[in-house]
C-alpha cells in the first residue's frame, strides 16, 4: 500500500516536473477572422510565444457573440481575438471582459482602443462599408455607377440593390448605425425608406451581397471592402465603390474574458496582438490597421480608405442597438412578400 | 378443482407474477432508456418552455436618484425612477417592456438635464440585483454612486429578469414576427397538396400500370432523401435566379420567396410521401376491382370509389408527414426564402442574429403547435384504420393498356427529370469555376479549407457523427423497442416509454437544438460536460430521429411470436441468450434499415445541430448552410454533393451487405 502510494506520488512529481519543462499553456481563443487567416495567425503568434498554444474556436460574428453570451455564467473562452468591437461592448456591458492595458497600447490609433482606462478591448484592424458594383450586369441594364449612399435611392436601381439585414448581420447594423450617425436620425430613416424601395433582398450575412454582385445575382451589393477585393482577384467583374458621404466601419478587436484560468498567457496574447509585427500580419487582408503608419495597400483597394471612414461612436452604437434594430424591423421586416 | 378449492378457502393474497432476474434486468434496461429519453428530450423541452416565459422589463422602483443643486454640495430627497416617471411621464409604459439587451438612458427622467451643468447626480439600487451601465461599464448595487453631469449622460439602466407572458404578447403584437405563422402554414399546406398529388400519381403509375423502367423510377424517387434540404434551394438559384438558365420560365416572378420554397419542398418531401402512399396502394384487393367491373363502373368511378378510399389512410398520413417536414424545415427557406419569413428561420434569426434567446424560445413554442397538432391528428386517424387486407384478398394484377401505360410513363419521366435536373445542376455548379463569367470546369470549389464553414474537417466530422449515430442509435432504439414489445406486465411504464419514443416526431429540429442549449449549457447541470462535444451531437441526432427508427424496430419485433420468451424461460435460458441468438438475427433486416436511416439523416440534418456544433465538431451539412450564407454558393453546392456521394455510396454498400448477410440469416424465411 505504502509502496504504491509512494510510487504514485513520485510518478506525480515526475509528471509535474516534466510538464514544467514542457510548460505550455493552452489558450481557447474565440474568433471570427476569415478561415483562411487562422493558421497564419496561429503560427506567427506561436513562433513568437513558443510556450503558448492557441486552440481556435471560429464562427461568424453573430454566432460567436450568441455563443459568448450564452456561456455568460460559464465562460469557455480565455481570449477573444478578432471579433467586432460592437460585440465586445455587449460583452463588456455584461461584465464579461477583463480590463487590461497591453504593453504598447499607447502606440495604437486611439479610435481603435476602448474609451475606458484600462481598456476592455483593443483593436486590430477595421473593415469598412463599401459597395460592390457589377459592371457587366450594370452595362446590360444601362445603369450608371452610384457615387454616394443617397444615390442608391434613385429609381434606376429599383430591384438591383442587396444589403445585409441588420437584425442578423453585424455589417448590416454597421451600415444603419453609420447612416444615423452621419445623416442624423430623421434623415437616415428617410434615406432608408427610399433605399428599401430599391432593395431586392436583405441577406443574413455581410459578405453575401458582395458575392452576389460578383456572381451577377445583383448589380449593387452593400457590403464591405474585403470580400470585394477577394472577388475581384478571382476574376469577378466588379468595382469597389466607397460612397462619398463616408463609410461606416467596424474594428476587429481583442479582449480577455473575465475569470480565465490562464490570465498570464492571455495577457501575453493581447500584448502581442497590438505589436507592429501582429499588425503587419493583419495587413494581408485588411487595408486599415490599428497601428498607424505601417499599412501597405491591399490589391484592388485604394490607399486612402482611412480618410473615408466616419467617426464611429461604438459606445453610442452599442447602447442604441436594441432600439435601432427594433425600429428597423418595424419599418422594413414586416413587408415580407418579395417585390414583384 | 382449483375453483372449488378457492370457494372453501379464505381469500389469500392476490396473485402476482413474481419477478425473476430476467424481468428485473429488462425493466432496468427500460428504465435506463426511459431516463435517456427523459434527459435528451423531456427535460430540455421543459427548460425551453420556461425560457419562453422569462421576460425582461425595466422595474423603475429598483432605481433611486438624488440630484444636487448647482454647488454640488446640497442634495435633494432621494426619489425612485418610478416616482420621477410618474411626475414627468417621460417613459411610456410600453417602453418598459424590454429584451435582455435593452438599455434606458437615466437622463430621460430629468427633463432639464444638461451635461454642461455643475449639477451632480447620485444613483443606487433598491436591491442587490439592480444593474446599470456607465458607458459600457457595468455597475449596480445598493450603495450610492455619484456622477458629474457629463458622466451621468452616459448612464443607462438595465432591465430585470421576471416571469410572464409578455414575450408572447410582444410576439403577437409585432406583425413582422407573427406574420410568419401564416406564411409557414401557407407554404406547408401548398407543398402538402402538391407533393401528395405528385407522389400519388407516381405511386399509382408504378403499382397500377405495366410501364417500363419501374425500378429506375423507384431509384430516382428515393434520391432526394440523400441530400440536405438546402441543396434544392441552391439548385433553384442556379436555375431560376437572376443569372438562372431557366429564369424566363418564371415570367418575371422571383424564385426567392414562396415559389422557391414550395418547389424545393416538393423535391425534398417527395420520397417520404411516395413511400407511404405506395405502401398503401400496394395493398389492394383485386376482388373490389372485379366487383366494380361487374357493376359496369367506369374507370373514373372505380378510381374514386375503390382506389382512393383504399389508400386514404396512406394519403392522409403522407399529407401530415409532408406538412410537418415543410413547416419545421429550416435549410430550404434559409437559402431560397428571401424576405419571406418562416417560423423555423425566425428562430435562427432571433438566436443567432439578435442573441434574443427568449424570443427564440417563444417562436419555438409556436412552431411546436402545428407540428404537435399534425402529429396528434395523424395518430388518431391511424387508430381508425381497419385491416383492409383480409386473408381472402386477391392481389391486384395490372393489365396491359398501352395508352394508360404511356401516360404513366410520361408522368414518371417528368418527375424523374425534375429530380435529376436539381441534382445535375448542383453537380454542374460544384464544378464550374466562376458562374456565369468563367464557365470552365475545375475542382477549385472543393477546396473547402479556404472557405468559411470548417473545411474538409467538417466533412470527416459528419462521417464520424453519422457512424456514431448509426451504431449508438441502433443499439438504443432496438433495445428500447424490444423492452416495450417483449416485457410482460409493467403496463404503465411501457405506455410511458412508448409515449416518450413517439414524442420526437412532433418536435422540430430547431426547437430541439435550442432546447439543448438551454438545458446542457448550464453550469449547474451535471451533464454540462458534453456541451460542445461530438457526444451532444450524437445524442441530439439520435433523439431527433428516434420515432421512425423505433416504429421500424417495433414492426419487426411484432413479427416474432411472443411464445419465444416463455419457451426460452421454460428452458431456463436467460433472455439475453434468446435476444442475441434469435431476436437480433431474425430482425437483422430491420436493424440494418434503422442504422442506414440514422446514418443518412445524420449526414443531411441541419436544423437540430446548427445550434450545437463547436469548432472541433463542425459538420458538412452546416458547412453547406454557412458557405451559402457567406455567399460562397458554388462551394456550398460542392459540399452538398459530397454528402450526396457519401450517402449514395453507403446506400450501395448497405444493399450489398444486406444481400450477403440476409442470405445467411434469413434463409429460414424461404420454404
Amino acid at each position: 500500500m505504502t509502496f504504491t502510494k509512494s510510487t504514485a506520488s513520485s510518478l506525480a512529481v515526475l509528471l509535474l516536473s516534466s510538464s514544467a519543462v514542457l510548460a505550455e499553456t493552452q489558450l481557447t481563443v474565440y474568433t471570427s477572422v476569415e478561415a483562411v487567416d487562422l493558421d497564419r495567425y496561429k503560427q506567427t503568434f506561436e513562433a513568437a510565444n513558443p510556450d503558448i498554444k492557441i486552440n481556435w474556436v471560429r464562427d461568424s460574428t453573430g454566432v460567436m457573440t450568441a455563443k459568448l453570451l450564452a456561456e455568460k455564467n460559464n465562460p469557455q473562452a480565455d481570449v477573444v481575438w478578432g471579433i467586432a468591437a460592437t460585440s465586445l461592448l455587449l460583452l463588456k456591458g455584461e461584465g464579461m471582459l477583463e480590463a487590461y492595458a497591453p504593453a504598447g497600447v499607447e502606440k495604437l490609433d486611439p479610435k481603435f482602443v476602448d474609451s475606458d482606462t484600462p481598456p476592455s478591448w483593443v483593436g486590430m484592424d477595421a473593415y469598412v462599408a463599401a459597395l460592390c458594383y457589377n459592371t457587366v450586369e450594370a452595362e446590360k441594364l444601362g445603369l450608371t455607377p452610384p457615387k454616394s449612399w443617397k444615390d442608391l435611392t434613385k429609381p434606376e436601381y429599383k430591384g438591383h440593390v442587396v444589403m445585409p439585414n441588420p437584425n442578423s448581420s453585424g455589417t448590416g447594423f454597421l451600415d444603419v448605425s453609420a447612416w444615423i450617425q452621419t445623416f442624423g436620425e430623421e434623415d437616415a430613416w428617410k434615406f432608408m425608406d427610399g433605399l428599401h424601395e430599391n432593395i431586392a433582398a436583405y441577406t443574413h450575412s455581410g459578405s453575401k451581397p458582395c458575392k452576389m454582385a460578383a456572381a451577377g445575382e445583383t448589380v449593387i451589393g452593400v457590403s464591405f471592402e474585403f470580400p470585394g477585393a477577394k472577388a475581384k482577384s478571382s476574376g469577378a467583374p466588379i468595382d469597389i465603390i466607397f460612397p462619398e458621404e463616408g463609410s461606416g466601419w467596424e474594428a476587429e478587436a481583442t479582449a480577455i474574458i473575465a475569470g480565465t484560468a490562464n490570465l498570464e498567457a492571455a495577457k501575453k496574447l493581447v500584448d502581442w496582438s497590438v505589436t507592429k509585427e501582429a499588425n503587419e500580419m493583419y495587413n494581408a487582408g485588411y487595408a486599415v490597421l490599428a497601428y498607424p503608419g505601417i499599412a501597405k495597400p491591399v490589391e484592388h483597394l485604394p490607399a486612402d480608405i482611412p480618410t473615408r471612414m466616419i467617426k464611429n461612436d461604438f459606445e453610442w452604437a452599442a447602447n442604441n442597438r436594441a432600439k435601432i434594430l427594433e425600429e428597423w424591423q418595424k419599418r422594413y421586416d414586416s413587408k415580407s412578400e418579395p417585390k414583384t | 378443482m382449483a375453483a372449488s378449492a378457492a370457494a372453501v378457502l379464505p381469500p389469500g393474497k392476490t396473485l402476482r407474477q413474481s419477478l425473476d432476474r430476467d424481468d428485473l434486468v429488462k425493466r432496468g434496461l427500460m428504465v435506463v432508456i426511459s431516463l435517456y429519453l427523459l434527459f435528451s428530450l423531456a427535460a430540455p423541452l421543459y427548460v425551453m418552455l420556461s425560457k419562453s416565459v422569462s421576460i425582461y422589463c425595466f422595474d423603475l422602483s429598483q432605481f433611486e436618484f438624488q440630484v444636487s443643486d448647482e454647488t454640488g454640495a446640497n442634495w435633494n430627497a432621494p426619489a425612485t425612477a418610478q416616482a420621477l416617471n410618474a411626475a414627468t411621464g417621460a417613459v411610456p409604459a410600453a417602453d418598459l417592456a424590454a429584451g435582455s439587451d435593452s438599455r434606458l438612458a437615466a437622463t430621460s427622467f430629468f427633463k432639464d438635464f444638461s451635461f454642461r451643468s455643475p449639477v451632480k447626480y447620485r444613483l443606487r439600487g433598491t436591491s442587490e440585483q439592480t444593474r446599470w451601465l456607465v458607458g459600457s461599464q457595468p455597475g449596480g448595487g445598493i450603495t450610492w454612486q455619484e456622477f458629474d453631469s457629463n458622466t451621468f449622460r452616459r448612464v443607462t439602466l438595465r432591465p430585470m429578469q421576471a416571469y410572464g407572458l409578455d414575450n408572447f404578447a410582444a410576439y403577437f403584437g409585432t406583425p413582422a414576427l407573427s406574420r410568419s405563422i401564416w406564411n409557414s402554414v401557407l407554404m406547408a399546406s401548398l407543398s402538402t397538396v402538391i407533393t401528395t398529388a405528385v407522389a400519388f400519381g407516381l405511386a399509382y403509375a408504378l403499382s397500377r400500370s405495366l410501364m417500363p423502367f419501374k425500378g429506375f423510377f423507384r431509384l430516382v424517387t428515393a434520391l432526394p432523401i440523400l441530400v440536405p434540404s438546402l441543396l434544392p434551394g441552391i439548385a433553384l438559384v442556379y436555375l431560376f435566379g437572376n443569372q438562372g438558365m431557366l429564369k424566363g420560365l418564371l415570367m418575371g416572378h422571383s424564385i426567392y420567396g414562396p415559389i422557391g420554397i414550395v418547389v424545393g419542398s416538393v423535391f425534398f418531401t417527395l420520397p417520404h410521401a411516395f413511400l407511404i402512399i405506395s405502401t398503401a396502394l400496394s395493398i389492394s384487393d383485386a376482388r373490389h376491382y372485379e366487383a366494380a367491373a361487374s357493376l359496369r363502373a367506369s374507370r373514373w368511378r372505380t378510381f374514386w370509389t375503390v382506389t382512393v378510399p383504399g389508400a386514404r389512410y396512406g394519403i392522409i398520413s403522407a399529407a401530415f408527414v409532408v406538412f410537418t417536414l415543410v413547416i419545421t424545415d429550416f435549410g430550404l427557406p434559409k437559402v431560397i426564402g428571401g424576405q419571406y419569413n418562416m417560423l423555423a428561420v425566425d428562430i435562427y434569426k432571433q438566436v443567432i442574429g439578435q442573441q434574443n434567446f427568449e424570443m427564440g424560445a417563444v417562436v419555438s413554442v409556436i412552431l411546436l403547435v402545428p407540428a404537435v397538432v399534425a402529429f396528434a391528428v395523424d395518430r388518431l386517424m391511424q387508430k381508425r384504420q381497419v385491416a383492409l387486407l383480409s386473408a381472402r384478398a386477391v392481389p391486384y394484377q395490372p393489365k396491359k393498356n398501352p395508352r394508360f401505360d404511356a401516360l404513366c410513363f410520361a408522368w414518371c419521366a417528368l418527375v424523374a427529370l425534375f429530380i435529376l435536373t436539381i441534382i445535375g445542376v448542383c453537380q454542374l455548379a460544384a464544378l464550374v469555376k466562376l458562374w456565369p463569367y468563367d464557365m470552365s470546369l475545375g475542382l477549385n470549389n472543393f477546396a473547402f479549407d479556404r472557405m468559411d464553414g470548417g473545411g474538409w474537417a467538417s466533412y470527416w466530422n459528419s462521417i464520424r457523427l453519422a457512424l456514431l449515430t448509426a451504431v449508438f442509435g441502433t443499439v438504443v432504439v432496438f433495445t428500447g423497442a424490444y423492452m416495450v414489445e417483449k416485457t410482460d406486465g409493467f403496463g404503465a411504464g411501457r405506455a410511458a416509454f412508448h409515449f416518450l419514443a413517439m414524442l420526437p416526431m412532433a418536435v422540430p429540429g430547431m426547437v430541439l437544438g435550442l432546447a439543448y442549449i438551454f438545458f446542457f449549457n448550464n453550469p449547474a447541470n451535471p451533464l454540462n460536460g458534453i456541451y460542445g462535444t461530438m457526444a451532444i451531437l450524437v445524442v441530439c441526432t439520435v433523439t431527433h430521429f428516434y420515432t421512425v427508427a423505433h416504429l421500424t424496430a417495433l414492426t419487426a419485433l411484432k413479427q416474432i411470436d411472443r411464445e419465444f420468451e416463455p419457451v426460452a424461460a421454460s428452458l431456463k435460458q436467460p433472455f439475453h441468450k434468446l435476444f442475441f441468438r434469435v431476436t437480433v438475427p431474425v430482425c437483422l433486416p430491420a436493424i440494418l434499415d434503422i442504422s442506414i436511416y440514422l446514418f443518412v439523416n445524420a449526414m443531411t440534418t441541419v436544423s437540430a445541430v446548427v445550434f450545437l456544433y463547436s469548432t472541433h465538431t463542425q459538420l458538412a451539412s452546416v458547412a453547406v448552410l454557412n458557405m451559402d450564407d457567406a455567399g460562397d454558393v458554388a462551394p456550398a453546392a460542392a459540399m452538398g454533393m459530397m454528402i450526396f456521394y457519401t450517402n449514395a455510396g453507403v446506400r450501395i454498400l448497405h444493399a450489398l451487405f444486406s444481400r450477403v448477410v440476409l442470405k445467411r440469416t434469413q434463409s429460414w424465411r424461404i420454404r
